[in-house]
């Protein structure tokens, strides 16, 4: 019953944010400014992950690669679609949900302990709305444009990683990340980058909107706020691949 | 003037507002006071439209609130100035900004007009050159009147203050009672005044309505307050040593 109740107030959130703006400009400024604070100051870390796991990637497939009549190229071909379908999208979400996600429920959860939230409502304004949407659309926009970063700084890493400790040339790496490319599995990453952007975003916000008490019940709502959007990221990365490439 | 009437409001069962009837005055300042716990915020939440009541209406100078629709509540509100216990002001704004921000969000005005008004407002509050300080950079005095600035940006018809002087010391508490009243009366407004400091109530209170465990206890003004006769009145009162040692010595003298 209390899983139902929080779902149902999560749509009820839901319609709330995505009720009229009250001002347009206002919005728009706001939209900016969460596209800074949650989406550049992200890029950082999703290049420094990125480059370590291509990196350790590299090795482990190659360690895998006990088989002599296997080319070392299936080395760059590995990393290169195990970064694509399942590291730079689902990885880098339950990464996110730990960065974006706690950040998004600890400010607006700290809005509400301080009546913030209230002092909004008596005005008029339409506080899920004003605090809520900006958060969506930006790390729903966001996150596609870090996936591909993501993709990216990991296929570097395992092009440094790789030749630099011997388990695979550089150009036999080159081979296996040109051979046999997919574009449909970009494709279904970005399509799950959207999905777990608007989790990442909305879930934590819920725990945030709703918190009630004081500082230590902020920092719990930011706990709970990690582990229901890790989870629910994993729901969906199962029931997307299920639907998108099976 | 705002009328409530036949206010109740409990949450799981429990009555925390029971049956309340009375009537705010416009262009002065009206006081709820009680103990903690007695009813007095969530009485005002209800007011304000915070808490839906579970019967009762409110009404503002003959508007029905506790039956409009959500448009009509909203529109309503933008005549409403809220003052909150710990100010409330938007940490990522500066003073200028969240005082601009009502003006942003409901004004035509061009931004030249918005920067008068912002500091046509801290003026009122008695401040200057704190335009570009955060809150964490100011003291909680003026976290207060910062608040008060913004909440009469729009020129509100309203006012509500929830323990306005809570956390200051007794000369800056006095200096935001006075401020409040002077407010009130500058701009006719209806000031509602949530508090338990009975300093204000000397001070300010020209109408007080007393809570107790969630029921109308008492209603008068600041003149008649101290000669009620209502035993639970004088508990609370007297419980703060100097009101007590005054009665006595005003006894004394009689």
């Amino acid at each position: 019953m209390h899983f139902l109740f929080h779902i149902g107030r999560y749509f009820w959130m839901l319609r709330r944010v995505f009720a009229k703006p009250e001002k347009h400009k206002i919005y728009i400024k706001q939209l900016f400014h969460e596209l800074e604070a949650l989406g550049t100051s992200s890029v950082g870390i999703v290049a420094v992950i990125s480059l370590f796991i291509g990196g350790i990637l590299t090795i482990q497939l190659a360690y895998n690669l006990v088989n002599p009549l296997y080319p070392k190229s299936l080395i760059g071909l590995g990393t290169r679609d195990t970064l694509i379908l399942e590291f730079s999208s689902t990885i880098m979400g339950l990464i996110m949900a730990g960065k974006i996600g706690s950040n998004i429920t600890s400010e607006i959860g700290s809005m509400k302990v301080t009546e913030q939230i209230d002092s909004l409502e008596i005005m008029g304004i339409n506080s899920a709305s004003y605090l809520i949407l900006p958060k969506i659309v930006a790390v729903v926009f966001v996150f596609p444009l870090l996936v591909i970063l993501s993709i990216f700084f990991g296929l570097v890493g395992g092009l440094i990683v790789g030749p630099a400790v011997g388990v695979v040339s550089l150009t036999e790496y080159i081979d296996g990340i040109r051979y046999v490319f997919i574009p449909y599995y970009v494709t279904f990453s970005l399509i799950k980058s959207l999905f777990f952007g608007f989790l990442v975003a909305s879930v934590p916000a819920y725990f945030g909107y709703f918190v009630q008490g004081g500082a230590l019940e902020v920092g719990k709502a930011s706990t709970r706020a990690v582990v229901s959007t890790n989870i629910l990221i994993l729901l969906f990365d199962l029931i997307l691949t299920r639907l998108l490439l099976t | 003037m705002i009328e409530v009437i036949h206010l109740s409001k409990s949450f799981d069962g429990k009555t925390v507002v029971s049956d309340i009837s009375t009537r705010f005055m416009e262009g002065q300042t009206n006081l709820i006071i009680g103990r903690s716990g007695s009813g007095k915020t969530v009485l005002l939440k209800c007011i304000l439209g915070l808490h839906d009541p579970d019967s009762g209406q409110v009404l503002y100078d003959g508007r029905n609130f506790t039956e409009m629709k959500n448009k009509e509540r909203k529109n309503l509100r933008r005549e409403l100035g809220m003052v909150f216990q710990g100010g409330a002001l938007f940490d990522s704004l500066t003073v200028e900004e969240n005082i601009r921000f009502p003006l942003d969000m409901f004004t035509t005005m061009s931004p030249k007009e918005k920067l008068n008004r912002v500091n046509f407002c801290l003026e009122h509050v008695n401040i200057t050159r704190a335009n570009q300080l955060y809150p964490s950079e100011i003291s909680g005095g003026m976290q207060k009147r910062v608040a008060i600035a913004r909440a009469i940006a729009l020129n509100p018809k309203y006012l509500f203050c929830d323990e306005p002087n809570s956390g200051l010391d007794p000369e800056t508490a006095n200096l935001i009672d006075d401020l409040i009243q002077s407010l009130t009366r500058e701009f006719k407004m209806t000031t509602i005044i949530n508090t338990h400091d009975m300093n204000s109530v000397i001070e300010i209170g020209e109408s007080v309505l007393f809570l107790h465990k969630g029921e109308k206890c008492w209603e008068g003004s600041k003149n008649n307050i101290l000669h009620s006769g209502n035993k639970i009145l004088n508990d609370f009162i007297f419980a703060n040593k100097l009101y007590a040692i005054l009665k006595n010595e005003s006894q004394d003298e009689g």
